[in-house]
């Protein structure tokens, strides 16, 4: 048996009580259960979170960078769903 | 612990990473169809732009080697970066500086695994990165060659080496590459910690015993040369050696200032901290530059860094030697550990089954 049978997990951080996990980075284990310990000892060793997430690189569906233009195009022509768009009296209070 | 990007002229790691990758490059470039010009037209503006390149986008294949190559040398620098201090762990002088060089040791230990992490994201696997490093294909900064004789080479290696690791890993943080940039903004954060233990340490010294002084002092003397000789080979002025990787590495954003400028910013950082602790620095031609706002300092021993380099420093044998009996030693381990990921998976497997069956 080989080490290259040892699958990736992608680590998530929690920083603080409040914020969000965030991505740090990946280690290798050879199940979920090792790898939320490989990555507290390879992303926590000075208290830099409350929480770790892994998930199994695999397993990650992710948009394509090929298509980023087309993907994402949608968005581009809707001004409207800014707030900046709309033209108001100025002398008008919280809004 | 340090990242830096050169080969010798003559070594054939320099080019493609082997003939075959080079003949890939020029028939890949020999038919390009429209979509990778665009993906490379697209490479060029985020360059420009100065943004970062991320994993999956298109990127010409050197640019993809290069990065390959380089963080590899830093990630197995830091791994064989684990041995020279690790050799003083169980003689350190007390629990509080054992407990610091533990826990200094282990930084290395995850710097190395943050570059490896970096590195697999742009398709070379974590075994092949080892391999590449157990069977020599891949260096690692020569500066580990150099054998740690006393303790104050503990402290040397945190002033010094550490220094002039963090000199070039802080520019590094800018790199174009976005987990290459990200893996040294979190190296960065722990070195500051590594340096300073290490000054303090002959700080501790240089306020002892006249000999716990003489050995801070030949503890300078023989990290000092091959410190500034982690910076690489000249790469500006009339010096300068060709074939480097220099410019075409500042051309793509993974470097951002040449060998040169950074060795003589260190210098300048070092000069009054060596002062402050009470050493001579062992160069007679060290001399502050009124003119240029720079110190003047002696020539590198370029003859014993190549030589280092291709394999004759004074422990190069011994940290391969240890770094793949320690692997193999390991494999038990991991074994180990896919045997019993494996039968926690089928006991699963096999309690979904058995809950099925008494339902039915």
């Amino acid at each position: 048996m080989s080490e290259g049978t040892l699958p990736l997990f992608e680590v998530f951080v929690r920083a603080k009580r409040g914020l969000s996990h965030v991505h740090v980075g990946s280690v290798h284990a050879s199940d979920a259960a090792m790898a939320v310990r490989n990555a507290r000892d390879l992303y926590t060793r000075r208290q830099e979170g409350v929480s770790i997430w892994v998930v199994a690189a695999s397993d990650i569906v992710a948009s394509s960078p090929d298509e980023k233009d087309s993907f994402f195009d949608p968005a581009g022509d809707k001004i409207y769903r800014h707030p900046t768009f709309y033209e108001v009296p100025e002398d008008v209070e919280y809004l | 612990m340090y990242g830096n990007d050169f080969a010798e002229p003559d070594d054939p790691g320099a080019g493609p990473l082997n003939a075959a990758d080079g003949g890939a490059v020029e028939a890949a470039a020999a038919h390009v169809d429209t979509k990778a010009r665009e993906g490379l037209a697209s490479f060029d503006a985020i360059i420009a732009a100065d943004q970062r390149i991320e994993p999956r986008d298109a990127m010409p294949e050197e640019y993809r080697q290069t990065l390959i190559r380089q963080i590899a040398q830093h990630a197995h620098s830091e791994i064989i970066g684990m041995q020279p201090e690790g050799n003083w762990i169980t003689r350190a002088p007390s629990l509080r500086r054992k407990a610091i060089l533990i826990a200094k040791v282990q930084d290395e230990a995850g710097h190395g695994l943050y570059l490896y992490s970096a590195a697999e994201t742009l398709g070379i696997t974590r075994e092949e990165l080892l391999d590449r490093l157990h069977t020599g294909k891949q260096k690692y900064s020569s500066i580990f060659n150099y054998p740690t004789l006393t303790w104050a080479d503990c402290g040397a290696i945190g002033w010094l080496v550490d220094g002039a690791a963090i000199m070039n890993q802080v520019p590094l943080c800018r790199c174009s590459y976005g987990p290459y940039a990200r893996a040294m903004i979190r190296t960065c954060k722990e070195e500051s910690f590594h340096q300073r233990q290490g000054f303090e340490l002959l700080w501790e010294l240089m306020r002892g015993t006249p000999e716990q002084q003489a050995m801070a002092q030949d503890a300078t003397n023989r990290w000092w040369w091959p410190a500034l000789a982690m910076f690489g080979p000249r790469d500006t002025g009339e010096h300068a050696v060709t074939g480097g990787h220099t410019e075409q590495s500042m051309a793509w954003g993974i470097k951002r200032f040449s060998n040169d400028d950074l060795r003589q910013k260190f210098v300048d950082m070092t000069v009054p901290q060596a002062a402050r602790l009470g050493v001579t620095l062992p160069d007679p031609d060290l001399l502050w530059n009124e003119e240029r706002g720079h110190y003047d300092f002696g020539e590198i021993d370029w003859d014993e860094f190549w030589r280092v380099i291709k394999g004759d420093g004074a422990c190069n044998a011994a940290r391969i030697e240890r770094r793949v009996s320690s692997h193999e030693q390991g494999a038990w381990v991991r074994e180990a550990a896919t045997a019993y990921a494996a039968k926690q998976r089928e006991r699963a497997d096999g309690a979904v089954g058995a809950g099925e069956g008494s339902a039915a």
